[in-house]
């Protein structure tokens, strides 16, 4: 009996993260959640600590399934993979590591693609929809092993230059003892 | 040493013999300087009436060093501040390949696209003209040419879609006086009434928007990044052209003039004499821009002009510098791309089954997108007949995918993944017999040789490794002499010179980075093994036994 629960409950939680890794936002919502709000590159502020700014986008973009993988389309389309590679970079830096000159968060990456940065990030904003931002943002996220496995891009056909990104270690315990 | 080359032969031979074979293993240190910049030095130090002149990698500092103070202080430094967006559109490392001097001024490229006229006793810049455009990818990385009263400069940017040039500046003022293209009709590319091509398919008009799909030479690619010589005799300047883009082949079926090639040209005028292309239609990157090397020789019983160019698609070219004749095309490095040139038509013969396709994945194709060969010049000894090449020895895999033109983005459109070559050594260093066509020894060495190399009148032989040992060899058998660890990998150029005391230096910048040392210079992660252009994986170790960093050594005997 109490088995039985125990496995129907596993079942129901399974079916629900499902969900949510499946859901998709065909038709998102214009208004919320522009992604104009500030975003600090530094958790530095003189008078102490202050909260960051969450993105209402933020959320329905990170770990979810199919937004990720979309951005994996768009990261070759515009030619992210470029200057990224597979995420271990070359005219620009790797994002597959835990070093972020800019920030990690899916909304300091939003930022970064929308504005670019001093060193040669092209600036996407204005050429690339607000949603593909996000979905790029996610994208890249998985690459340094910082989403969900359930959720990250499954195994390439082609070259299989690093492995999918479903099996990317966390890069922040990579090489460090858990 | 009033240019990387040494001379306009481009021989990088220094007469000076008082470093020879039997005392070379006394060398010591005479003085070093922290450039103060972390990343690839490929550049070679210029000594002109006692100051040295080095620039540095972006943000391209000019220093001048004092030769005749103890330590040899700093004298004065020229800072262009170029803009450090041009850091995200260079492809491989934000490297510069040196400076030159003439009539009292130092001339340089700044990695933004600027060249600078700077007075060489006090530093202050005479002028500075922008002929580089960031924004559509173009950035220069060479070093500069002067030929009487031109400076003559090339772009970079063949891996972003870039129209490929060269340009004669008067050393004067810095205008434009012409420019040539890669690409394009015959008047952008100065094809006139001179141009006597000697095989065939160079012959026709045009051929520079007839051998592409509609339009696809205004994004072609054919930048010229590497070596200029000058024969005075014949008044003709000599130069090679980069790989077309994208690199995938698919997307630009024909021969794709005038890239991967070699122009002759009236250095007064820019107008071409003529053309041969080591590399149609090439399907790896094989940029035809190594340095060529000018020699009067007897070839076959005749005395001829040649000229001679250890090419990045894996052969060493003897071209009749007259006519632009292939006399001889030998392979110096595992070659399987092709099969040889045919030497009736001067034509590469294509090995298929190592042509990558969209979609299509090819194992083991040698040599690499960066060639048995890059752009690390070789030096040539008339004491040995041998010509010093410093080399790699790898293999790639690869595999074409699509790719969309966005400019002032990367346009490759293939995926590769480089692996060590037959023997499982990176990197070689060829002593090559040019008469007899064929290596008179070899050194096998861990990681690519990204090095210059210098050969001097004592029979000694210099070149820098990537873990950063500076080594001497015997100029005859290859032996090494004496070796000595510098503080970061090398690949830049070293040069000799006679010091104001009157005795002879040797002085090379350490600095690890470039395209090969990338993976380090620009900290990348190999476990992406396309990273950098598929660089990055057979590279991965070089992170365990360097870091960045660049140094300027200087050598003497005690
Ligand atoms: C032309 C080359 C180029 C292209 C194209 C490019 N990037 Fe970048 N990117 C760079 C460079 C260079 C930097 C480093 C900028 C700096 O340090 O100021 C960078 C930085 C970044 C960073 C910040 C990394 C950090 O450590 O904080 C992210 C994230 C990023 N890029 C993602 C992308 C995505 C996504 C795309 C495609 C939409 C893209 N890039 C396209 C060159 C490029």
């Amino acid at each position: 009996m109490k088995m039985r629960t125990l496995a129907l409950l596993a079942g129901v939680a399974i079916l629900l993260t499902g969900c949510q890794r499946e859901e998709r936002d065909t038709r998102p919502d214009p208004v919320k959640g522009a992604g104009d709000q500030a975003v600090p590159v530094t958790s530095l502020a003189p008078g102490g600590e202050r909260p960051v700014d969450t993105d209402a986008k933020a959320a329905r973009f990170a770990d979810n399934a199919f937004h990720m993988s979309e951005g994996k389309r768009l990261f070759d389309w515009f030619n992210c993979s470029g200057c990224h590679s597979r995420g271990g970079g070359g005219m620009g830096p790797a994002l597959m590591d835990d070093k972020w000159i800019y920030g990690s968060s899916i909304e300091n990456i939003h930022a970064t693609i929308r504005d670019g940065r001093p060193n040669g990030m092209p600036a996407f904003g204005g050429r690339v929809p607000d949603d593909q931002i996000w979905e790029l943002a996610a994208y890249v996220r998985s690459l340094a092993g910082k989403s969900s496995k359930a959720a990250a891009p499954g195994r390439n056909d082609d070259l299989m230059p690093h492995p999918s990104e479903n099996r990317l270690p966390d890069a922040t315990t990579l090489g460090r003892s858990p | 040493m009033t240019m990387p080359a040494k001379n306009y032969a481009s021989t990088r031979f220094s007469e000076l013999d008082e470093i020879n074979e039997e005392n070379v293993k006394d060398l010591r240190v005479a003085f070093t300087f922290s450039t103060g910049v972390n990343k690839g030095h490929e550049a070679a130090p210029l000594v002109v009436e006692n100051t040295m002149y080095i620039v540095t990698p972006y943000p391209n500092i000019l220093y001048a060093l004092d030769l005749t103070k103890p330590g040899a202080p700093l004298k004065w430094a020229f800072r262009p501040n170029p803009e450090p967006t041009s850091q995200g559109v260079a492809c491989c490392d934000v490297v510069n390949r040196g400076a030159a001097f003439s009539d009292g001024r130092i001339f340089f490229n700044t990695l933004d696209g600027h060249t600078i006229a700077v007075d060489a006793e006090t530093g202050a810049a005479v002028w500075n003209n922008k002929v580089g455009n960031i924004n559509i990818g173009e950035t220069i990385t060479m070093a500069p040419l002067v030929v009487k009263d031109k400076v003559l400069v090339g772009n970079s940017g063949g891996e972003l879609g870039v129209r490929g040039w060269v340009k004669a500046l008067d050393a004067k003022d810095g205008h434009v006086v012409w420019t040539a293209f890669s690409t394009g009709p015959d008047k952008d590319v100065l094809i006139g009434s001179e141009f006597k091509p000697f095989y065939d398919s160079d012959k026709g008009e045009d051929l520079g928007v007839s051998t592409w799909p509609p339009n696809a030479w205004q994004i072609g690619g054919g930048n010229m990044w590497g070596w200029i010589s000058y024969d005075p005799d014949l008044d003709l300047i000599y130069h090679g052209t980069g790989n077309p883009g994208p690199w995938n082949p698919d997307l630009r079926p024909g021969d794709n003039k005038w890239t991967a090639g070699i122009f002759a040209r009236d250095p007064d005028t820019g107008a071409a004499h003529w053309f041969y292309q080591w590399t149609p239609h090439d399907m790896h990157d094989y940029d035809g821009i190594n340095e060529q090397i000018l020699l009067d020789m007897d070839w076959k019983g005749k005395p001829r002009k040649v000229l001679v160019r250890p090419e990045r698609n894996g052969y060493i070219y003897i071209l009749d510098r007259t006519t632009g004749e292939v006399l001889s095309a030998e392979p110096f490095g595992a070659v399987n791309s092709s099969k040889g040139v045919d030497l009736k038509n001067g034509r590469l013969i294509v090995n298929e089954e190592k042509a990558p396709r969209t979609g299509k994945l090819v194992r083991n194709i040698c040599p690499t997108a960066s060639g048995v060969k890059d752009w690390e010049p070789s030096a040539f000894s008339p004491r040995t007949g041998l010509l010093y090449i410093p080399h790699a020895n790898l293999c790639m895999d690869e595999q074409g995918v699509d790719v969309n033109y966005i400019a002032g983005t990367p346009y490759v459109g293939m995926e590769v993944r480089m692996i060590p070559g037959p023997g499982g050594h990176r990197g070689e260093f060829t002593a090559w017999d040019i008469a007899n066509e064929r290596p008179a020894w070899k050194i096998k060495e861990n990681f690519p040789v990204w090095s210059g190399a210098l050969a001097t009148a004592g029979d000694v032989v210099f070149y820098g490794t990537m873990e950063g040992w500076f080594k001497a060899v015997s100029a005859r058998t290859g032996d090494l002499l004496w070796q000595f660890k510098t503080s970061s990998g090398i690949i830049g150029q070293p040069v000799a010179y006679r010091g104001p005391d009157g005795h002879e230096y040797i002085a090379i910048l350490s600095g690890v980075g470039g395209w090969a040392g990338a993976v380090v210079s620009g900290d990348l992660d190999p476990r992406d093994r396309t990273a950098a252009l598929g660089f990055a994986g057979v590279m991965a170790d070089l992170k365990d036994v360097t870091a960045p960093g660049g140094t300027l050594y200087v050598f003497k005997l005690p």
